[in-house]
């Protein structure tokens, strides 16, 4: 069997490259791909823990996640496009009106 | 020793595709590759007896919210950056390392931290005897009922909100 720091190990490299796909990239829309990417990672370890600490909790809380998910896409992606609709770019380094 | 072969086979696959993710130029194909990642995770689910996890991660994952930012990547026509993907190397260069020192921090986490805790109420037999969708669906309508109303709730917000801001005129 997989010892358990296998799957901690994956998820961990899995948040750690979404951290530097969020650091590096300009384009919204890879940037809340980026955030799914460290959600799934959060969601591994869930599952992992889950399985074995032989409690069904980790995989209830994956199911909350999804859906906040879910909610998060569907509200970020509307913003993305209220965005490109008056500056007609998604690069974020030229939506910094709000910047200080 | 199959289940190790299947998960270092899937787990490679998994960080390859999603580091093709971030360094693509054209979203379509970071798009791609995050399905490929989404159906790597599900398998891995599989391998953790999580079968109703796994199979929500294809239909939510790798089918709603993927086929979403992709209607959004072809209704905002994007071409691919022009610009270089990174304007300074000084940005680029921070990146990485924070990212490599985040993953130093929570390796050395998870060797000095005793990862354990008290056993729950439900070895592998006992959810393989009940059912896995079956045990998790009575929790969530015992245990984490209250979770679950609310998040009804936060969808209906995330519906309204997204048609507002999506709309031209209110």
């Amino acid at each position: 069997m997989v010892p358990l720091s296998g799957y901690l190990i994956l998820s961990a490299i899995l948040f750690s490259i979404g951290v530097v796909g969020f650091l590096l990239r300009r384009n919204a829309i890879v940037l809340f791909m980026s955030i799914e990417l460290m959600l799934n990672a959060a969601n591994l370890a869930f599952v992992a823990f889950s399985r074995y600490l032989h409690s069904m909790d980790g995989q209830i809380f994956v199911f909350f996640v999804m859906s906040v998910a879910a909610a998060e896409a569907a509200v970020g992606l509307a913003i993305i496009m209220a965005v490109f609709r008056t500056k007609e770019t998604v690069n974020v380094d030229e939506v910094n009106l709000m910047k200080w | 020793m199959l289940e190790t072969a299947f998960f270092i086979v899937l787990a490679v696959a998994t960080v390859i595709t999603a580091i093709l993710v971030i360094v693509q130029r054209n979203p379509v194909a970071s798009a791609i590759y995050l399905i490929i990642t989404f159906f790597c995770l599900a398998g891995i689910y599989l391998l953790l007896q999580a079968p109703f996890i796994a199979v929500i991660q294809v239909l939510v994952y790798a089918g709603a919210i993927m086929v979403l930012f992709l209607f959004v990547i072809m209704l905002l026509n994007l071409e691919k950056e022009k610009k270089p993907i990174l304007r300074h190397r000084l940005s680029k260069t921070l990146g990485v390392l924070l990212g490599v020192v985040l993953l130093a921090q929570i390796g050395i986490l998870f060797q000095s931290v005793l990862l354990g805790g008290m056993p729950g109420k439900f070895p592998p037999e006992k959810v393989a005897a009940l059912g896995n969708t079956e045990v998790i669906a009575r929790l969530l309508f015992t245990d984490f009922l209250l979770p679950f109303e609310i998040t009804s709730v936060l969808l209906l917000v995330a519906i309204i909100g997204a048609i507002v801001l999506a709309k031209r005129q209110i």
